[in-house]
């Protein structure tokens, strides 16, 4: 047994990420961060005090027992880092790199108070990674239980739901109205911050559980929910649509050629491939001179991005300060790396036209920080007489999104009175059997909150079909063929 | 991707020439021709590099299991596909039907006005209108005798054909905004005027309505990309409100359409796509003279 670790005997220094030249990457897909090897995986390990009470358990959504996979990487028992991990968490390799941790676990790590904390995100990225390289994730037999399962949306909430449904020895089926499923893991986060690679190998491991993934069908539409329980059979349905319908920005020449969504831009990019124009078919206008209003993940992701495809100047026009930006604090401090200019407490009010329909400047107002609001955030309000005017040909606008109308234009399901699907406590929506999770309950959040949601959804829908009663006979190898300590993969902990 | 229908796409069972740039296309979709209803759509992709497209859908087979497009060639995408999609080839993706069904409601007395290739997706809608119980006038507008399809079709569910063509050679000479004008004068109790076509055109037909006060529904045609309410590419304006077209549309009330936003909206990725032209010609003419010598 290694001598109790202290503040003052563990590593003072958090081990630095490599990352990729700011210079080199600005014109590159390639990852930004680059992940730990051995050693500095096993370096940063050491630093982490292995409380028995971990206050940064109780700051991960799902609870994941973090000095438990921790540890076993000191130990150099990596595969069962991993197991430890996959308990609690279906993707590590993705969370690991998109969380934001710096409010979630990292931000109530107990290092944090006197040091920089544990970096648990990049060693769970190296688990992740590692498990991917390796093929840890084993395919256990399951024994069927005759039960079918319906998933509507492939990203991250659908991916969690399926997965334990799968496990549970449910058919599951999870459909996804574009061509390739991942959600905003897909079409959304650029490959510098999670390369598609990785997306593939998380839903390759689904498949080796026995999903099955039906692209190219827009539920609600092709079919409804309804119809999924009484026509098509399934026993259960999980609805996880994301939150999508992009806010417009509301200011006179929104329309004006020249202004679009961070969401199209980043579909025409990452899943369309647009970057490679002409080798594939779908265009994304380059701008020279780009504005991106917002400050959010969405918003650094579309600024990064429009610099790769050869913009010279990118800036980011949000309204309140760097302090109240809601982006990971790694994505903004590479993005300010880059060279993107942020213009903190300033606002849009109008596009500019050069009156052949397209964007010749985007006029900003100064705001100040007033009173705080009901969020409790400082209120901007505008500084009269500090309108200018900035020099762009491209608006990209990343202001927040709206509930997708698909699911409630076609079904009963009630709704709450944003237009997001109405759940209890549970997630049970207000048809039997239909439960829903994610961005389309909760609005816009994060991959973790949303896979949490889908594995909570698949905890309720155990208890709907009776699988897990527990008075079901518990046979040696476990319940329903699934060893015992795979069992433990639905005892999630939701904040 | 062994288990899901992108691995073997979507099968083209029969095709038919309408003219040298409008094409029919039947795809194999059993579930969407028991789905789709008048006024959907279904987004496209030809082949894994293919941009996503947007097409009505013209007709809808339930027994034969098919849907029914009609692609006019006018660009890289819809150029190529007049070249690839044969008879037992596939579509690499198809998802739909998509959009709000048209709305037929009680209206006794209709007008289904299509232009050019708005032609075929009105078909359905008279049919539509015509199995609702409604009397139904067609009107339908080509610039030339040549480019005339489906008047038979038309003539099968509609009360009253009025075939227009700009130059005259068939039916009567003029737009068919003309021949709304017509209509209306023949007819005082028209309850609702339908109207698909290039936008100008639907243009021309709300203006053709707007003194009657007569509801004039369009099916606008913006740019499009995922087709689920996620991206905002295909917004259109109506008066100061902001619409999606593909799942608030494609169906919208043409005396609030503004027009000049989506025909300049429209408009947004015309020199890549005339830069995707000129090189998908030039690569075909390489491969023809290859092919010569
Ligand atoms: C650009 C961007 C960057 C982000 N960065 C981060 C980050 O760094 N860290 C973080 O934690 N979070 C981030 N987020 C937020 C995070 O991605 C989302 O909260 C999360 O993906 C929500 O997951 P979901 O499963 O609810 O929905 P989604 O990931 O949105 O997936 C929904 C899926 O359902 C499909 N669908 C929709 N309607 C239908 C239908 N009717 N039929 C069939 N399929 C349908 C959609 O096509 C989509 O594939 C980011 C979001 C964006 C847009
Ligand atoms: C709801 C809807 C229904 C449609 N139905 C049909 C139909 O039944 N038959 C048919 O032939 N066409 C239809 N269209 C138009 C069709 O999608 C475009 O003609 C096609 O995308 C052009 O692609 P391209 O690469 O061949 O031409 P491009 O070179 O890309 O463009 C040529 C012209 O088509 C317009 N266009 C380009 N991309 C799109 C797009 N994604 N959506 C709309 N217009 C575009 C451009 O403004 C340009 O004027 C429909 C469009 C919509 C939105
Ligand atoms: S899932 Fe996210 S919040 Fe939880 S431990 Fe991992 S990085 Fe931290
Ligand atoms: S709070 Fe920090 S030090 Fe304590 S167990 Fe968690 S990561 Fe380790
Ligand atoms: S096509 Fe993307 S929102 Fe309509």
């Amino acid at each position: 047994m290694a001598p109790k670790r202290t503040i003052r005997s563990i590593p003072q220094q958090r081990t630095p990420a490599r990352e990729q030249d700011p210079a080199a990457r600005r014109g590159n897909f390639e990852e930004v961060t680059l992940a730990y090897n051995e050693a500095e995986a096993t370096l940063e390990s050491q630093r982490c005090l292995v409380c028995p009470e971990p206050a940064c358990t109780s700051g991960c959504p799902v609870g994941i027992d973090i000095p438990g996979f921790i540890s076993r990487i000191s130990a150099g028992d990596i595969r069962g880092a991993y197991d430890v991990l996959a308990r609690t968490n279906l993707m590590p390799a993705v969370c690991g790199r998109v969380c934001p941790q710096e409010n979630q676990c990292e931000g109530v790590c107990i290092v944090g108070d006197v040091l920089e904390p544990v970096a648990i995100g990049r060693l769970e990225r190296f688990v992740g990674d590692r498990a991917i390289a390796g093929g840890f994730a084993r395919r256990p037999y399951i024994e069927p239980n005759g039960l079918r399962i319906g998933v509507v949306g492939s990203g991250p909430a659908g991916m969690a739901c399926a997965a334990d449904m799968a496990k549970a020895g449910c058919a599951v089926t999870v459909y996804e109205a574009f061509h390739l499923p991942g959600g905003v893991l897909r079409y959304g986060i650029p490959d510098f911050r999670l390369p598609n690679s990785v997306v593939d190998a998380e839903i390759e491991g689904l498949r080796r559980l026995g999903v099955r993934f039906e692209c190219n069908t827009l539920v609600g539409r092709l079919f409804s929910i309804e119809q999924m329980i009484d026509e098509l059979g399934y026993h259960a349905v999980f609805i996880g649509t994301g939150a999508g319908y992009p806010a417009m920005l509301g200011i006179p020449g929104d329309s004006l050629n020249g202004v679009l969504s961070a969401n199209e831009l980043l579909t025409r990019c990452n899943l369309m491939r647009a970057r490679d124009f002409p080798a594939v078919d779908t265009p994304l206008p380059l701008g020279r001179h780009v504005a991106v209003v917002g400050a959010g993940n969405t918003a650094m992701d579309a600024m990064r991005v429009c610099l790769r495809l050869g913009a010279e100047q990118v800036s980011c026009i949000y309204r309140r300060s760097r302090a109240e930006c809601p982006a990971r604090a790694e994505e903004v401090h590479h993005a300010e790396q880059e060279g993107i200019e942020f213009h903190w407490l300033t606002a849009p009010v109008e596009v500019l036209g050069d009156g052949k329909g397209n964007v010749r400047a985007l006029r900003c107002q100064r705001m100040e920080l007033g009173e705080p609001d009901r969020s409790g955030r400082a209120r901007p309000v505008p500084v009269p007489g500090s309108e200018h005017d900035i020099e762009v040909d491209q608006i990209v606008f990343a202001i927040g999104t709206n509930a997708n109308p698909i699911i409630g234009q076609t079904s009963g399901l009630a709704l709450d009175k944003r237009g997001y699907i109405a759940v209890d406590e549970t997630l049970a929506t207000s048809l039997a059997g239909v439960y829903a999770g994610g961005d389309i309950v909760t609005g816009a959040a994060t991959v973790i909150e949303a896979m949490g949601a889908g594995r909570r959804a698949a905890r309720s829908m155990k208890d709907y079909l009776g699988l897990s009663d527990p008075s079901a006979p518990s046979a040696p190898g476990g319940l329903f063929g699934i060893p015992r300590e795979e069992r433990n993969f639905v005892r999630l902990r939701i904040a | 991707m062994p288990d899901n229908q992108t691995e073997s796409g979507f099968e083209i069972v029969r095709r038919e020439d309408f003219s040298d740039v409008t094409y029919l296309l039947a795809v194999r979709h059993p579930m969407m021709a028991r789905a789709a209803r008048p006024g959907q759509f279904v987004i496209v992709m030809s082949h894994p590099e293919g941009e996503r497209i947007p097409l009505t859908i013209a007709d809808f087979d339930a027994a034969e299991g098919t849907v029914t497009l009609v692609i006019q060639a006018v660009g890289k995408t819809t150029k190529e596909m007049q070249q690839t999609c044969t008879v037992g080839t596939r579509l690499h993706a198809l998802v739909g039907p998509m959009g709000v069904p048209t709305h037929m409601g009680a209206a006794k007395k209709v007008v289904c006005v299509g232009g050019g290739l708005g032609v075929a997706p009105i078909y359905p809608q008279a049919r539509g209108f015509k199995q609702n119980g409604a009397s139904v006038i067609g009107i339908l507008g080509f610039r030339t005798k040549d480019l005339v399809f489906w008047e038979d079709r038309f003539r099968a569910v509609c009360d009253e054909v009025i075939l227009c063509t700009d130059d005259g050679s068939a039916g009567m000479k003029g737009f068919v905004s003309d021949g709304i004008r017509q209509a209306i004068a023949a007819h005082p109790d028209i309850d609702e005027v339908v109207a698909i076509g290039p936008p100008v055109m639907m243009k021309a037909c709300a203006e053709a309505t707007r003194p009657h006060g007569i509801r004039t529904m369009v099916s606008l045609n913006p740019i499009m990309v995922d087709g689920t309410g996620m991206c905002g590419g295909c917004r259109v304006k109506l008066g100061d409100v902001v619409k999606f077209a593909c799942v608030d549309g494609p169906d919208f009330d043409g005396h609030l359409v503004d027009f000049d936003d989506l025909m300049t909206r429209l408009r947004r990725y015309a020199e890549e796509e005339k830069a995707a032209v000129a090189r998908w010609s030039e690569t075909c003419r390489m491969r023809a003279l290859l092919a010569a010598s």
